[in-house]
């Protein structure tokens, strides 16, 4: 039974610098990256040490909570370094790409016949394992697990986001090959959104339940999705992968080869002519990013979309599960009397001498100012306009901060990831760091009752 | 000077006098900062922002106020022109100058002691200069009567800055509202001076004569013939009322005014107009209930409550201070309703409880100070059962809980009987 979803609570960033719609073949990189940053939660244990040659598909860590889960390579080469921090935490693995690219092949399995166990084997074998994430927490989905629900978002309604329909134009087989898989592994459904003026490819795909959502921005995040379809109940568990990991999983369970290679979006105001690249997983962003040219001297790079990716530089390498690189302006200036000037080129959530309520298909050129101190929560009744789960983020964020588990609970903390906060984050007066507060409540509570 | 500025800064970086001067530079220019954790862009909105438009919509009032103290202070003494115009008899040199050397330096006092008290809280605690002080600064001298004195008013903001917010921890910490806790210690430790018909109109105290008697000028507010049963006593028309050309504390008077703010804050999306809405519901509830009582004869036309209780219902609103507190105190967004159904609840209590103090207190005809801060205490217990809504609704639903076994243990159907 399929249910569509309509959003009205929310906000729509637009920004200028779109990815345009035309693919182009990022440069080989030289040396590719796994960033451990990306694994939230995971303590490393390494298999192979510096110097070793690797294939792609073949193992170079496993976590050390539960040695079945193993991280791959994206391409093979050789281990040239691992770069560690403090208390020798390893930070980032660094891999010299070979000329030839060399596949680790795995058996392939009969979908239709094969039973849940040895799909969980083989996932958490083959590497593809990290794509599946689980709520409550937001982290690596526990393999011990069974999740009621598995949910995929095939609408992107974060800023400049990558287009999941352009990324994912032919490869039905591979999407159907991994829902099929998945579908072994939980006796619920494989809920999968798409946007309701779309005409996505999962709506050829057998075996998953199709909800049409329109509305703005969270509509497109999985957990707005989750909360209105099937919300999560204390010791529930689901499961959510995003499309373009599908793709890698699907095409691993049809050819025994991890092919790490997926479209990214690379967009953004500082981007000259931002378009889409088809590169891999921990390829280098500058072998993309320069071929596209950018305009300002001083830009921030972000792995992922404006609202919740990661700050990198353009030698840091493609997050694992990022297809979108942004670029924006760093907003490291100051701006005389700031505060109280009429402001037309920002967006507001009010209308206290700004404007952006005028046009609302405006697009915005923002740079990564603050436009304001931190405070303490002063304003209320805010967040909640732009915020469709049903939950009271503003006293959520308080019991997160307070560290009351009991409230935490109460108030819906295991339906919720830091990127459902990201909109809240956005138009905070008081410039708090919600995602942060989130995050570290999971954390908190995870290490406690988890 | 944004280059010097910003060495100054770097200079001062992690110094005990650092608070003191990003207070000053932020005020002339927004910081460099940028985003460092969660999302990398943000909107335009800060809280300076923000409170400079609550003092935005604050203005119209204080000019008024401004002028009606003058043209209170003339027209007692000469008596009210009988051919009233505006321009004429109220925008006029005399008594803006009156009202300017009354008014101002209570707005200085109030800025000067409590934003004082604000620098050196940050300073010893090493915390920035929250902007909350900036709207208190203002609401302060507008709602206390014009004679009040100036050391009375510092005693005063000293008292409700730092018992009423600083010791919880400044800004979005405090119970109260600073602002009307500042007016109740002025009330309750100051009464005599406080109270009465006296200290509404500028030199009533000092016992200026009128005009060819020997009688002292009176300022009665009409709130105050009301509750002596001197209804028939004032003249003032109901646009006097409306506009405001009548006695009261400095800013409330102007019921046009301050509707005008209201809108103003609603438009900017700044002030909560559940609030605004359901306290004006609130006090007109209220006021039918009293001029029911009235109706129904339940009450004698010599009891010291009639007055008050027979004022129709509706003029509540645009004499006293109800109208100003609706629209500016009710709304501060740290100490009311944090929910939006618990504003709705609060901000109606917050007007059927004005009215009710205002009819039924025997020493001082005005109540929404009291109601507003009576309210601010009950806030939380409000936002709880709020809350507690949204977490029943979350504990229903648990019991439909699918919760699947783990392939390792068995312990998931005892985890759920646990939870149910």
């Amino acid at each position: 039974m399929s249910k569509d979803i309509r959003i009205k609570k929310g906000l729509n960033i637009n920004l200028v610098g779109a990815a345009e719609q035309n693919t182009s073949k990022a440069v080989l990189s030289n040396v590719y990256a796994l960033n451990l940053d990306d694994f939230h939660g995971i303590t490393p244990k390494l298999l192979l040490k510096e110097g070793s040659e690797v294939k792609a598909g073949e193992p170079i860590f496993y976590n050390k909570n539960i040695e079945e889960m193993q991280f791959v390579s994206p391409v093979s080469g050789e281990i040239v370094e691992v770069i560690r921090g403090a208390r020798r935490r390893i930070l980032t693995i660094k891999i010299l790409a070979d000329k030839e690219q060399g596949f680790h092949v795995s058996k392939t399995l009969d979908l239709d016949s094969v039973d849940a166990e040895t799909v969980r084997k083989t996932l958490l074998q083959s590497g593809c394992w990290p794509f599946i994430k689980q709520r409550p927490y937001d982290i690596i989905a526990n393999p011990d697990a069974t999740p009621k629900a598995i949910f995929v978002s095939a609408h992107a309604t974060a800023p400049l986001a990558a287009n999941v329909d352009y990324a994912l134009k032919g490869k039905e087989a591979e999407l159907q090959a991994a829902i099929t898989a998945l579908g072994k592994l939980t006796p619920g459904k494989i809920h999968v959104s798409v946007g309701d003026t779309s005409s996505s490819i999962f709506a050829a795909v057998n075996g998953v339940t199709l909800h049409k959502v329109s509305g703005p921005h969270p509509s497109g995040l999985v957990g707005t999705q989750i909360n209105k379809i099937d919300p999560i109940n204390k010791g529930e568990m689901v499961w959510t992968i995003s499309p373009q990991d599908l793709v890698i999983m699907g095409e691993f369970l049809l050819t025994g080869k991890f092919n790490a290679e997926r479209v990214v979006a690379l967009a953004g105001s500082a981007v000259k002519s931002p378009k889409y690249y088809t590169t891999k997983i921990g390829a280098e962003i500058s072998t993309f990013l320069y071929a596209s040219g950018v305009n300002d001297e001083k830009f921030r790079l972000i792995n992922g979309d404006v609202l919740t990716g990661h700050k990198t530089a353009p030698d840091g390498h493609l997050g694992f599960y990022n297809n979108t690189v942004t670029a924006i302006p760093e907003g490291d200036d100051y701006e005389f009397f700031g505060w109280n000037k009429p402001v037309f080129n920002k967006i507001s959530s009010t209308r206290a001498l700004t404007f952006s309520w005028l046009n609302k298909n405006k697009k915005y050129d923002l740079d990564t100012n603050t436009n304001g101190e931190h405070r303490a929560f002063v304003v209320t009744g805010k967040y909640e306009e732009v915020f469709p789960l049903d939950i009271y983020p503003l006293q959520l964020l308080k019991a997160c901060m307070v560290k009351d588990l009991d409230e935490m609970e109460q108030l819906g903390l295991y339906e919720v990831a830091p990127e459902d906060f990201s909109l809240t984050e956005f138009i905070c007066i008081s410039k708090q760091p919600h995602q942060q507060i989130i995050r570290e409540g999971l954390d908190l509570m995870y290490q406690e009752i988890g | 000077m944004k280059e010097k500025l910003h060495q100054l800064k770097l200079k001062y970086q992690g110094k005990k006098m650092a608070p003191a001067f990003n207070a000053l530079h932020t005020f002339l220019y927004t910081p460099n900062e940028t985003t460092h954790s969660g999302g990398h862009v943000r909107a335009v909105d800060d809280l300076k922002r923000t409170m400079n438009t609550v003092i935005l919509a604050l203005v119209p009032c204080l000019l008024f106020g401004i002028f009606n103290a003058g043209y209170q202070h003339y027209s007692a003494i000469n008596g009210f022109p009988t051919d009233f115009s505006v321009m004429e008899h109220f925008i006029t040199w005399d008594n803006f100058w009156l009202g300017a050397i009354t008014v101002l330096p209570l707005v200085i006092v109030s800025y000067g002691v409590g934003l004082l008290i604000e620098f050196i809280f940050a300073v010893i605690k090493g915390h920035e200069v929250e902007e909350g002080y900036l709207v208190t600064g203002m609401l302060v001298p507008l709602i206390i009567p014009v004679d009040t004195p100036l050391w009375m008013l510092a005693v005063a903001v000293a008292f409700g800055v730092i018992i009423g917010k600083e010791v919880f921890g400044g800004t979005g910490m405090n119970i109260l509202n600073p602002a009307l806790t500042i007016r109740a210690f002025l009330f309750f430790a100051y009464p005599t001076w406080m109270s009465g018909d006296k200290v509404w109109v500028h030199g009533a105290k000092e016992g200026m004569t009128q005009a060819g008697s020997t009688d002292a000028i009176s300022g009665e507010t009409i709130l105050g013939y009301l509750a002596q049963g001197n209804a028939s006593e004032f003249s003032y028309s109901l646009s006097d009322m409306f506009f405001g050309f009548i006695p009261g504390s400095v800013g409330e008077t102007s019921t046009f005014l301050i509707l005008l703010g209201g809108l103003f804050l609603i438009f900017s999306k700044i002030a909560s107009w559940r609030i605004m809405v359901s306290a004006v519901l609130g006090s007109l509830a209220m006021g039918l209930i009293f001029n029911g009582v009235v109706d129904a004869g339940w009450i004698p036309d010599y009891s010291k409550f009639y007055g008050l209780m027979q004022f129709d219902f509706w003029k509540h609103l645009i004499v006293g201070g109800l109208a100003f507190g609706i629209v500016y105190m009710a709304t501060d967004p740290v100490t009311g309703s944090q929910t939006n159904k618990g504003k709705w609840v609060y901000g109606f209590l917050i007007g059927f409880i004005s009215v009710m103090i205002r009819v039924f207190n025997p020493g001082y005809p005005e109540g929404v100070f009291l109601a507003i801060l009576l309210m601010n205490v009950f806030a939380p217990t409000i936002d709880h059962y709020v809350v507690q809504g949204n977490v029943r609704k979350r504990m229903k639903r648990l019991k439909n809980a699918t919760i699947f076994p783990k392939p390792s243990d068995g312990k998931a159907e005892e985890l759920k009987a646990e939870t149910v």
